[in-house]
């Protein structure tokens, strides 16, 4: 199962797991949106979008469309 | 005399460097917690010890040297370019030590440039709150530099700094990464065809789209097209340089960096529970707003009176003591009551530009992007847009040059475009004076009533930027797909001195401004309403006393009111007034309207030069304004046509300086004559709309 950081829900934590670059603002990945770094939801705004997240320490919002493109996995796979 | 020590300040938004600025220099500066709100280039001397002194350039907040704004590609374009006069002889980068990891991206950057490199960390004072602590020590030999823990709130820290600086040349320059790592066979054969060049500074010019680099870039083209590859190729490449660069910051800090988390408060989580949350979010946002508004009108109502009376004052005694040859009813009745039109609203622009800092500083500004995207993107703008439609609250000039990080061009030019229908502080001379005249001061249900009526106009210019942001979305094509990254700084309380220097600088320069604009037109409008053409003017006293209802004690009112009405001034006002009479208003508010178009503070200070024309009575503009009537005797400011004017003057474009800004920021004059045209149609139609509606 491809599980995107779309899916999480607020308090859940997981860990990067691959993304295409491409389809990802340059920002995101020097904010430390990298493979195997731990990425928490913290807050939904209204309609779920845009998402609040801890990016291995950074705090930052993205829209819900970015989000899906980053693939996640649960903690110890 | 010796050269002065060029230093650029450099560092991520959010992490205090304008207030480290601040401390260095002394000089006025804004910090503010969005990120991107430092947009101009500020300098400023800071004295070294032992005699010798630094030129501090304050660059732009940026997250990398791989540009996404404008803003960003400032700090790259200066860094590449070591012909630039500010060329730094040293980098200080600012970071915050709660994100040091990611602030750590920017400064080995930075020192790859082999550029000397101070590391600033900034906000110390937190460190023992959050439970962390560093060896500075072993950092410095890490990093081959030089390390300063700074607390910008407490002062601390900034001596250090300045030593670092004046012993620039003892620094290493040595690079952080070896660019080879990143893909070896690309950059050998980089270097083999661009010999005795730096291959970070190369691989930069590269990737980038950096202005003065276009010509070099052109040559590396021709020269060896196999290095351009292709886009997503290079984009490969710069994510395998950022998580190379993250490897090397992640062993330093192992190595000199404990955070014990146990330690930690979690405060921001608390506050962001409430304030991002989907009902309490908004509920918090609606209060804010409405407070400030009702703040906006009771707190100022004393200093504005007390400013009102003082210049009826002024000008009086400018009538009878300043000599006659020094054209003492130019200064009397042009100039004083002109200025008298601008100085009584700086209590409220001060204000304003109060709370709107405030809203910056606590970062509460980036939550209400947080809550407010999905709404906006529905009217085709961005979370961002919250931040220069409510800025253009202040004044549109800066909101439209807030608008430099907003990173898709479509969302960014309608913000341009519909920010300037935001009700800004020039348009309150006009509200506050209309509705005092025509709302009744009551309350209702504990509110003031004209407080209330005047959130309603506020609430109406968001409207209608919505609602032709909503039309232009439709319109516009949609040229790339959008990106949509805002960080979340920490809460902090404002820092007291950053809030005073932005009040004070953004109120005298709107005053100065403002003021010289309104001068001129104050003078110029004396001149054309104190003369006329041919005999009917000159032989005014003849013609009034011609008239059948003229008494002597009517005699001097009557002969300024027919002066007046035939001077140049009148001729325009009475010119136009066909086409303002479906609105409600007579040609003296149509000779207002005209001026306005250079300004629209300008209004009331024309109405104060029109009505004291020949006046000798003293009185103060609204008490004057109460008692204009028709000739019919019924008053010229109704409800009707009190409300219609205030429509007018919400949706219609009177800014030239606006109008200025949209032409350098979009580097078009086709879309400010678009604002210009469809704004002002749009004014007139409501206005008359309006006053129709309520004349029945």
């Amino acid at each position: 199962m491809n599980l995107t950081l779309a899916d999480l829900k607020v308090g859940e934590t997981a860990i990067i797991d691959s993304f295409d670059v491409e389809q990802l603002p340059m920002k995101l990945v020097e904010m430390g949106c990298l493979p195997g770094n731990e990425v928490g939801l913290l807050q939904l705004a209204p309609n779920k979008d845009p998402l609040y997240l801890n990016i291995s320490g950074s705090h930052l919002a993205i829209r819900r469309e970015t989000a899906t493109r980053i693939f996640i996995r649960k903690k110890g796979e | 005399m010796s050269k002065n020590i060029n230093v650029a300040l450099i560092g991520n938004p959010n992490t205090g460097k304008s207030s480290v600025f601040n401390h260095l220099t002394g000089l006025n500066q804004k910090t503010g917690n969005y990120p991107g709100i430092t947009v101009e280039k500020r300098q400023g001397i800071c004295r070294l010890p032992r005699g010798v002194k630094a030129r501090i350039l304050d660059l732009p907040g940026t997250y990398s040297l791989n540009a996404s704004s404008l803003d960003e590609n400032v700090v790259v374009e200066l860094l590449l370019n070591k012909k630039d006069k500010d060329f730094p002889d040293v980098a200080v980068v600012v970071s915050d030590v709660e994100n040091l990891k990611r602030n750590l991206l920017l400064f080995t950057q930075i020192k790859d440039l082999n550029i000397p490199t101070i590391l600033v960390i900034n906000m110390s004072d937190r460190m023992r709150r959050k439970g962390i602590s560093i060896d500075t020590r072993k950092m410095e030999q890490l990093f081959h530099t030089k390390v300063a823990l700074v607390s910008a709130r407490k002062n601390e820290g900034i001596d250090v700094v300045k030593e670092h600086i004046a012993a620039y040349k003892t620094l290493s320059t040595q690079s952080c990464l070896n660019i080879n790592q990143i893909d070896q066979d690309y950059f050998e054969s980089l270097a083999r065809t661009f010999s005795n060049q730096s291959l970070y500074k190369l691989w930069l010019v590269i990737t980038q789209d950096v202005n003065f680099a276009k010509v070099e870039r052109k040559k590396m083209e021709a020269e060896n097209a196999d290095h351009m590859r292709t886009p997503s190729f290079l984009k490969r490449l710069q994510q395998k340089e950022t998580i190379k660069r993250y490897q090397f910051i992640n062993s330093v800090l192992k190595e000199c960096y404990v955070k014990d988390s146990s330690k930690a408060t979690d405060l921001r989580g608390k506050l962001d529970r409430v304030l991002t949350h989907k009902v309490w979010g908004f509920v918090i946002f609606f209060v804010v707003l409405l407070s400030i508004f009702q703040a906006l009108y009771d707190w100022s109502s004393v200093p504005m009176d007390f400013i009102d009376a003082s210049f009826v004052q002024l000008s009086d005694w400018a009538k009878t003591s300043i000599p006659s040859w020094m054209a003492t009813n130019l200064i009397a009745e042009g100039i004083i009551p002109g200025l008298g039109g601008i100085v009584i609203f700086v209590p409220q622009i001060a204000m304003l530009f109060l709370f709107i800092s405030i809203l910056e500083e606590t970062g509460y500004m980036s939550r209400v992007v947080f809550i407010m995207d999905r709404v906006m993107r529905r009217f085709g703008l961005s979370g961002k847009s919250v931040i220069p439609l409510i800025s253009g609250t202040a004044c549109a000039i800066p909101a439209i040059m807030a608008t430099r990080n907003i990173e898709n061009w479509k969302e960014r030019l309608v913000t341009i475009l519909v920010t300037p229908f935001t009700t800004c502080s020039a348009r309150l001379p006009v509200y506050l004076i209309l509705i005092s005249l025509i709302i009744p001061d009551e309350r209702i249900l504990g509110a003031n009533l004209q407080g209330l009526v005047l959130m309603i106009f506020y609430l109406l210019g968001f409207g209608m930027a919505l609602l032709a942001a909503f039309v232009l979305h439709k319109i516009l094509p949609q040229n790339q797909t959008s990106y949509f990254v805002v960080e979340m700084p920490n809460y902090r309380i404002p820092l007291l001195k950053n809030v005073i220097l932005t009040i004070v600088e953004k109120t005298k320069s709107f005053v100065l401004e403002a003021g010289k604009v309104i001068l001129a037109i104050s003078i110029l409008l004396w001149v054309l309403a104190s003369n006329g053409p041919g005999e009917t003017f000159k032989n005014a006293p003849q013609e009034v006393a011609k008239s059948v209802s003229v008494t002597d004690a009517t005699f001097d009112q009557q002969l300024s009111a027919y002066k007046l009405e035939h001077s140049y001034l009148g001729i325009v006002g009475k010119g136009i007034e066909p086409a303002i009479r479906p609105l409600g208003y007579d040609w003296k508010i149509g000779i207002a309207i005209v001026s306005s178009f250079a300004a629209r503070e300008v209004f009331v200070g024309t109405l104060a030069t029109i009505y004291n024309v020949g006046e000798d009575k003293e009185e103060t503009i609204k008490e004057r304004m109460a008692a204009e009537t028709y000739a019919d005797g019924s008053p010229v400011f109704t409800l009707a046509s009190g409300l219609s004017l205030m429509v007018f003057y919400a949706f219609a474009m009177q800014c030239m300086s606006t109008l200025a800004i949209v032409r350098k920021e979009t580097n078009s004059w086709r879309w400010p004559a678009i604002q210009l045209f469809t704004m002002t149609l749009i004014a007139y139609v409501c206005a008359l709309v309006t006053f129709q509606y309520f004349s029945f």
